[in-house]
């Protein structure tokens, strides 16, 4: 399979995803996040299935406003990777039909894939229970 | 008079039918479901997160722990990533073993499935009948890696030791007697009138919705796409080997079922012609460091696991430990699709829907 990465602005995201969809890029294989010390990076994974292509999609995020334009409306199977970010990174996707946490408990706090998200806070010890 | 209402059903996490601890919760008219509610995450163990904190080596038995029916194919996978991150060369007898071994647990894999499979209509032999061949490819397994169902044998630059004494003429007898068996689970069970009665016309999927969702393996397969990452990515050794792509047109559990049932005779051929042409040499890649260092850079790598496309997507910033490791878990992906699949069925077929999506929720919540 080809690879290619493009890497586009978060104002030109929603319109660089519509126009792979219509070029044929039919399969959503993924939509992850990183945890830049003073960014985000979106990275979409996109298949074509008929000229065997793979495109990575990545897009810088600041840290001030995490939101990103849902790709729900494009591919379905881009719900449940959009959930997993949010629950694990905090970045909210605009128009999601329903952005709640995928893994965790609603009640957690905090996002654990950010690199500052300390473990030791939330780990329970015996005598919590106690 | 007689009221006429909708119901909610909870199903799960723990329900002897759902493979493993999944929920969903319902909504009912009658026996049919009109929606459903799938929760997840009650495996969740942080594994992406575990992996930020432990070298490339101390994060390989983790992925055995995620599929853990298919623990080699995770190793495979995992591997292979970061091998491309490092640009590592592997031997090619290296190659061959390892393509031997994934397809040997595609096989392990999909006996369960089709095992549990019968479980649900209520077939209660052929379950045990899998599980008979099952173990015979697990004994391969511990005569070669030690492990029974997690191996860690697949390391970075080829295999943690050489394949024992005897072991391919005892892979190449587990073939021989294998292909009547499966013979037997199809009379058994997949042309069963009973079983065909049964699951023909339910969780009928269709080609652009299993498209648009990223469903993988044998369940997009099943509605007429030829996609299989081996014979459309080739990877190690597959280009060189002769093996059918199996795909139905229907869409439904019984075509999902029979996909796999055949999977497991071209497997068996690929295995055939690998132990026939066995190369020669070292499985393990001379001088090679202790610790993988990648460079700064970031590297996809998928492969076609029993259940769709298994891919890891790590950030390497030079240093001992992956900065960041995402799994793309097919389970996770195909399991998404279950609100669509029951909408409309009866609420007896639910679990047979679930479980013809072959999920492992050590995958799908990693």
């Amino acid at each position: 399979m080809n690879e290619r990465a493009i890497c586009v602005r978060i104002e030109d995201l929603k319109l660089t995803l519509e126009h792979l969809h219509s070029e044929g890029y039919n399969y959503f294989s993924f939509v992850t996040a990183v945890d830049y010390p003073d960014h985000f990076l979106l990275v979409y994974g996109l298949v074509n299935t008929g000229k065997h292509e793979i495109t990575f999609i990545e897009t810088p995020l600041s840290k001030d406003k995490p939101v990103a334009p849902s790709s729900t409306g494009i591919w379905k199977g881009a719900d449940w990777h959009e959930r997993e970010v949010y629950d694990l990174f905090g970045i909210t996707f605009e128009g999601h039909p329903d952005m709640r946490r995928m893994f965790l408990p609603e009640e957690f706090e905090g996002h654990p894939l950010r690199k500052d998200f300390q473990s030791d806070e939330v780990e329970k010890k015996p005598e919590d229970f106690y | 008079m007689v009221e006429k209402q909708e119901f909610m059903i909870n199903m799960g996490p723990q329900h002897p039918s759902t493979h493993g601890v999944f929920r969903i919760v319902l909504e009912l008219d009658g026996e049919t479901v009109i929606g459903a509610k799938p929760e997840i995450g009650y495996l969740h163990r942080g594994v992406e997160k575990i992996s930020e904190n432990r070298t490339y080596e101390q994060v390989l038995p983790l992925t055995d722990r995620l599929d853990y029916v298919n623990a080699m194919g995770n190793n495979l996978a995992y591997v292979m990533a970061v091998e491309k991150l490092a640009g590592i060369q592997v031997s090619e007898r290296a190659q061959a073993i390892r393509t031997i071994l994934a397809e040997l647990n595609r096989i392990a894999s999909h006996l369960i499935s089709i095992g549990t499979q019968g479980l649900e209509v209520g077939a209660y032999t052929v379950f045990l009948y899998c599980f008979r061949e099952r173990e015979i490819i697990l004994d391969l397994f511990e005569r070669a890696t030690g492990g029974r169902l997690t191996y860690t044998y697949f390391r970075f630059g080829g295999l943690f030791q050489d394949l024992p004494e005897g072991w391919v003429e005892e892979a190449r007898d587990f073939c021989k007697e294998f292909l009547p068996h499966v013979d037997e689970y199809e009379d058994l069970l997949i042309q069963n009138p009973i079983y065909k009665l049964r699951t023909k016309g339910i969780g009928i999927l269709n080609k652009n919705i299993a498209l648009n969702y990223g469903a993988s393996g044998p369940v997009l397969r099943s509605t007429g796409v030829s996609w299989d990452l081996r014979k459309d990515s080739p990877y190690l050794m597959y280009d060189q080997v002769e093996f059918d792509v199996v795909y139905t047109k229907n869409g439904d559990v019984w075509d999902r079922a029979w996909i796999r049932l055949e999977e497991m005779r071209q497997s068996t051929r690929i295995i055939k012609q690998l132990l026939d042409n066995l190369p020669e040499g070292e499985v393990q890649a001379e001088e090679l460091c202790r610790y993988v260092v990648p460079e700064e850079r970031s590297s996809y790598f998928a492969v076609e696991s029993p259940r769709g496309e298994l891919g890891f997507f790590l950030v390497s910033d030079g240093s001992l430990k992956p900065y960041r490791m995402k799994i793309r878990s097919p389970a996770f992906v195909n399991l998404s699709l279950v609100e669509t699949l029951v909408k409309g069925e009866k609420v007896a077929d639910v679990p047979l829907i679930i479980g013809s999506l072959d999920p492992v929720f050590g995958e799908v919540d990693r």
